[in-house]
This record gives C-alpha cells, sequence and structure tokens, in this order.
C-alpha cells in the first residue's frame, strides 16, 4: 500500500532508522491514521478514523447532505451513539480537528450536534491518550507534559518542542487551546510582547519612542529589540511614528513599515488591486464633486459602491491607474479619506437642524468640523465617529468611536461604541457640551487611546480593559487626575497644524510615484492575472491562478 | 527535433530601483517574480503568487526575520514565506518557487 500522507511517511522513517540504528530492532510499521483534511477544486474534504466503518454489524452512520450549499458530512459512531469511529466532511470541514481528537473516544453529546454544532476546538479537557496531532502522533498527554517541563509559553514554542501542528497545521486551534488551558490552571500571565522582536506592549512600545524621541524603526530595534522586525511590528511602529508626527507615511525608512494598503494608500481587495476612497466630509457633497466620481470611476472602469460611512468606494485599480485617478481627484479637490489607514474613517452624519423638521443642532456642520479636525490621525485601529442632530439619533452615534448626539443646550458626548463583530453601544461620557468642551474632550479621549491602547485594539476593547473604566476616563479627561491634559491637547494641536493630503503630497513627489507600478521592469505593464468579469453592469474581479486550482495537501 | 532550454541570467532593474527592506514584482517571460532587498541589503526573488489568496501579490509584502530566518509576509492574509526557500512558515504544507537572483555590477539579474 503507498500512503500519500506525511504522518505514515515519517512513522516508517521512524521504523527505518530505527532498524539501522539497531540491528535486532523489533519496531516495525503497523499501518497509520489516515485521517486527512484537503482543499480539492477549492472545496474543503476531510476523513477522520475509519469512514466506512458503518458497513459493520456494531456501528451506525449519521449523515447530512446539503445539495444546495454542497456540503456532505457523514459520521460513524458505534452501536450505542457513544463513541466516535471515523467521518467524512465535504463542503464544509470546519470542526475536523475536534472530531478527529474524538476519534475512538466517547463524544461529548449527540452524533447530530457533533454534526451542526461542533465546530468549536474542544478544550483542554480532552482525554490525555487523545491523538491532537496525527501527522506527527502526538497526544494531548504529550502536549501537556511538554508545555509543564519545557515552560512553553506560545503556539510555536509547542509546535516546536512537540511538533504537534507543525506538518498540515489543521490542529492547531486545538493546540492554542490546551497550551490556554494549560497556562490558565498554572496561573501564568501570557506574555504582553507585541511579537518575537520586542518585548513591550505596544503602549510601552509609543512611550519609548515619545520619551526618546526616535524617529526611525532601525534605531528602536537595535536599541530596545531584537532582529529586523516582522509584519506585526513594522506596522504597529510605523503607525506609533505617524501619530507622533513623522511626516508622510512613505518617505524614508517609514516606506518600509507599511503594510500593503498604506504602502499604496488605498485598500487591496481579493485579486491584489485596489478600491480608493476620497474623502467625503460628513457625507455632505456637491452635485459638481459627484459627477466627477461618477467621470473617473466610469473613465477607468471602477466597480463602484456607496459605503456604510456616507461616502463611495471605487474598486477595481491597479497599482499603476492609482496616480491617474487622484490627479483627477485632487484636481476636482477631493483628497485621501484614509479608508485604507488605522485612523480616522469618516464622521457621519443626519441632515440636522438646517433641513430637517427635528433637528436642534446644525449636525452636518459639527460632522464636517470634526472629520477635517482629525483626518489623517493615525491609531490603534481605525476610528468612526458620527453626529446626529437631535434624540433621534438617525446617524448611529451610539455605534461609533465618539459619537455625539444634539440636545436643545448643547451636545452629548457617547464614547467607545462599536459596529462588527461585536457590538457595543458607546456609554455617555458627558452631557450638554459646548463646542469647545465638545471639541476639548474628543481630542483628550482619542489622544490617551492612541498612547494606551494595544495593537488593532478599538476604542470600545480598550475601554473595558481600561481599570476603572468610564469613571477613570473621565478622572483623566475632565479633571486631570493624571496631570497629561496639557500635552495631550497639545499633541492634538501638533496633529491639526501638520496635516497634509497623502494623496497630494504623494502626487508632487516623483520619487513616491515610482513605486506605483505592477512591474519594476515593465512601468506601462498592465498586471496580466488581473480580470473581471460584469455582473449587474459593472465588474467583478476574476481569480485566473491559485489555490482554487491547486490541490492542497499536507 | 529536440528542444534545449538554457537558463539565463535575466536583467530585472538597477539595484537602487528596490526600496532598502521592501520588494518589487518583475515580468520575466510570462511570470511574475518578486524580488526583494533587505535591510542589510541582500537579495531574494520568489514567485508573485501567493498561494493561499491565489493573487500576484507576494511582492507587496513586509519583509522581517523569523528567528533570524529572512520572511516576506503575503499582504493577504499575512501568511509568512522564508525567503531563502520559499517554504511557508505557518503552513509547511504551502511553498512558492524560488529563483536564483545576483547582483551585476549595479545591475539585478534573476535566472528563472
Amino acid at each position: 500500500m503507498v500512503y500519500g500522507l506525511v504522518g505514515p511517511c515519517f512513522t516508517m522513517a521512524e521504523v527505518v532508522v530505527d532498524h539501522l540504528l539497531n540491528g535486532d530492532s523489533s519496531a516495525a510499521f503497523e499501518g497509520a491514521d489516515l485521517s486527512t483534511k484537503l482543499k480539492l477544486m477549492g472545496v474543503d474534504v476531510a476523513s477522520f478514523g475509519d469512514p466506512f466503518a458503518d458497513g459493520a454489524d456494531n456501528a451506525l452512520g449519521v449523515t447530512y447532505t446539503d445539495p444546495v450549499a454542497g456540503v456532505y458530512k457523514k459520521l460513524v459512531v458505534s452501536d450505542d451513539a457513544r463513541t466516535l469511529l471515523g467521518g467524512v466532511l465535504v463542503g464544509d470541514a470546519e470542526s475536523y480537528s475536534t472530531l478527529r481528537a474524538y476519534v475512538g473516544g466517547q463524544l461529548p453529546g449527540a452524533p447530530e450536534q457533533m454534526l451542526f454544532g461542533g465546530t468549536e476546538a474542544a478544550g483542554g479537557d480532552l482525554p490525555g491518550a487523545t491523538v491532537i496531532c496525527s501527522c506527527n502522533n502526538v497526544t494531548a498527554e504529550k502536549i501537556r507534559c511538554d508545555i509543564a517541563e519545557h515552560e512553553l509559553r506560545d503556539v510555536p514554542a509547542v509546535k516546536g518542542c512537540t511538533r504537534a501542528g507543525s506538518s498540515c497545521g489543521s490542529c492547531v486551534p486545538l493546540v492554542k487551546k490546551i497550551l490556554d488551558a494549560e497556562l490558565a490552571a498554572a496561573g501564568i500571565e501570557v506574555s504582553k510582547a507585541i511579537c518575537e522582536h520586542f518585548e513591550y506592549s505596544r503602549a510601552e512600545l509609543f512611550d519609548i519612542v515619545r520619551v526618546r524621541g526616535i524617529t526611525a524603526f532601525s534605531r528602536l530595534i537595535a536599541e530596545h529589540g531584537t532582529g529586523r522586525g516582522c509584519d506585526i511590528c513594522k506596522p504597529a511602529v510605523a503607525s506609533i511614528l505617524a501619530s507622533l508626527g513623522n511626516g508622510h507615511v512613505l518617505k524614508g525608512e517609514q516606506a518600509a513599515l507599511q503594510d500593503t494598503n498604506d504602502q499604496f494608500l488605498a485598500n487591496m481587495q481579493k485579486n491584489g488591486t485596489y478600491s480608493v476612497v476620497p474623502r467625503i466630509p460628513g457625507g455632505e457633497i456637491t452635485p459638481d464633486k459627484l459627477i466627477v466620481i461618477g467621470e473617473v470611476a466610469r473613465d477607468f472602469g471602477l466597480y463602484t459602491k456607496i459605503t456604510g460611512g456616507q461616502r463611495i468606494d471605487l474598486f477595481g485599480a491597479r497599482v499603476e491607474q492609482l496616480p491617474q485617478i487622484w490627479k483627477r481627484l485632487v484636481d476636482a479637490g477631493f483628497e485621501s479619506g484614509h479608508a485604507y489607514g488605522k485612523s480616522l474613517r469618516t464622521v457621519k452624519s443626519c441632515v440636522g437642524s438646517t433641513w430637517c423638521r427635528y433637528g436642534v443642532q446644525d449636525s452636518v456642520g459639527m460632522a464636517i468640523n470634526l472629520e477635517l479636525r482629525y483626518r489623517g490621525l493615525r491609531a490603534p485601529h481605525k476610528l468612526k465617529s458620527a453626529v446626529s442632530g437631535c434624540a433621534r439619533e438617525c446617524a448611529e452615534a451610539q455605534s461609533k468611536d465618539f459619537g455625539i448626539i444634539a440636545t436643545e443646550k448643547g451636545w452629548n458626548l457617547y464614547l467607545s461604541g462599536n459596529g462588527g463583530m461585536r457590538p457595543r453601544h458607546a456609554d455617555l461620557f458627558a452631557t450638554d457640551l459646548t463646542d469647545e468642551q465638545l471639541i476639548t474632550y474628543i481630542d483628550r479621549f482619542l489622544m490617551f487611546y492612541i498612547r494606551t491602547a494595544d495593537r488593532l485594539q478599538r476604542t470600545s476593547v480598550w475601554m473595558e480593559s481600561l481599570e476603572g473604566g468610564l469613571d477613570y476616563l473621565r478622572e483623566v479627561i475632565v479633571d486631570d487626575r493624571l496631570g497629561i491634559c496639557a500635552e495631550l491637547d497639545a499633541a492634538m494641536a501638533r496633529h491639526v497644524e501638520t496635516y497634509s493630503d497623502e494623496w497630494n503630497d504623494t502626487l508632487k513627489d516623483p520619487e513616491l510615484l515610482r513605486r506605483f507600478v505592477s512591474f519594476v521592469n515593465a512601468p506601462e505593464t498592465p498586471d496580466p492575472s488581473i480580470s473581471f468579469e460584469v455582473e449587474r453592469e459593472q465588474i467583478k474581479p476574476v481569480l485566473v491562478a491559485g489555490s482554487s486550482l491547486e490541490v492542497i495537501s499536507k | 527535433m529536440t528542444m534545449t532550454f538554457v537558463a539565463t541570467w535575466v536583467d530585472v532593474c538597477s539595484y537602487t530601483d528596490l526600496l532598502p527592506d521592501r520588494g518589487a514584482c518583475a515580468l520575466v517571460g510570462d511570470r511574475q517574480v518578486a524580488v526583494f532587498r533587505t535591510y542589510e541589503g541582500e537579495l531574494y526573488a520568489l514567485s508573485n503568487l501567493d498561494p493561499f489568496s491565489g493573487a500576484y501579490v507576494l511582492s507587496r509584502g513586509i519583509l522581517g526575520t523569523r528567528n533570524g530566518v529572512p520572511t516576506v509576509a503575503s499582504p493577504m492574509y499575512k501568511q509568512v514565506f522564508d525567503l531563502t526557500t520559499g517554504l511557508c512558515l505557518d503552513d509547511p504544507a504551502k511553498s512558492v518557487p524560488t529563483f536564483s537572483i545576483r547582483l551585476n555590477g549595479d545591475r539585478v539579474e534573476v535566472m528563472t
């Protein structure tokens, strides 16, 4: 029998080595676990244990077929439906690693539950004999022992030491769960180091950069880190440097730190093209400017979509088209919308007291004012805002990082709201504020967040992690308990003063423009791998190469 | 009839066309080659095709090191590749082809 899997291959090699080193070795290859997960022509398939055991008398097959979604799942269980013997997953192999771990063992629930709900990786309570990694034949017990014995503290360390998860990787979520459970049980605090290159959290790095006046990544890593950085610490430091005002994000060494979105000042989409979002402050736009956006989209053949933030997103631009597109937009008075940055996106507004019968304040005017004040401000994560002109809250301000709702007497300020994966309503921070008070509080809130939050931590999670929460934030921002308000105010004043449109600056710089090409040796040639088809009268990407054409196995 | 193919060095760009600690893509025949210049000035060449997304984007990834090994992270879903071998360090089942690359005077040349 010829195996196509790495697990049996490793086992056979071990047997051979044993015989080579030890003449009277009794080691023998006695078959192997053939569980595997593959992606065939873009379809996930997996099989584990003995998927055909249901032919036997004392086994039962439980199957689920969904021809609409292209999903087939089968579990083979013992005749008392307690023990998992094997199974097959086609079209949806999410639950593979969990199910495989239960093969030969007792199922925690009824088989149908495992078919539908069993996607959550099993916890640290799996029996010790359970094989977690079938490629390298590593049991839960072995992983637990090695974590304790060798003081392993993260997944790469566990992989390196036990080899679990180091071949096909499908058991890594399970390995992580076991590790987390072991660390929690041992009362070990998980390191807050941002990555292998710095032993500091983002907030600590921010203070190091600020206090020591560091302006280059090379100096920071030479004096306070190791190696050459990575895709985690580099963008984090790029953001810190930008928050502290170090000029254009693509100038000098900063160019090497930016993630691709910041590198091309546009948002990369799934086929390697980019989308473009011009700033439309407060969502207010003249007919003439609307026409310009329409003409640009038409002339470059871009897909257009209205965003949730009251702007217009133009999709399908190749790198070499970005400067041409932006030349047209800048000439018409547009500027970067920073949709690509971890920075202020948009301040949404309702139409407000100017037009609305119910409005009590000029919400559009305030939204534009705020958007222009905070545009370009780099932060640990994206920032969204909205201003509603009355308590009816048409702008949905309570779902924003900072939301403002007009009152008869002024403005109510709500902080740390969030839409997204885990929605959170913003907390009412202060009521009936004047324009000046409102802006002062938002200035300090944003700067305090930028200084102290973790990498990629939204204001909602940051607020929840603040000891003392909202009351503490009031003490810092309103009562100046930490004595840092003057500093925060000055930092924001500096941001407002030094703001400059990144796209306008880029267009004026031939050195920067040279980077906007698909091919360094053929600047005029468009990337031939990019192609589109038409759907609802607009373009949509076609992926011509790649994973869907390859058979990916372990 | 017998056809023989002789691999030859192909001129791609000048060394200074490459930014320190970044990559760029070169079109060699109909092959997309991602060329990288590390902070130290070393040159590496990989296929530009990201095997995870199927998009030709690896040249636009962030360079760095993992345990001392020079790496590039795909800009699409952030898997990290060893620049010296093309192996994906986050998923040993995946790798990308590597190509020979050299500096000839101030010109960068690759062999595919």
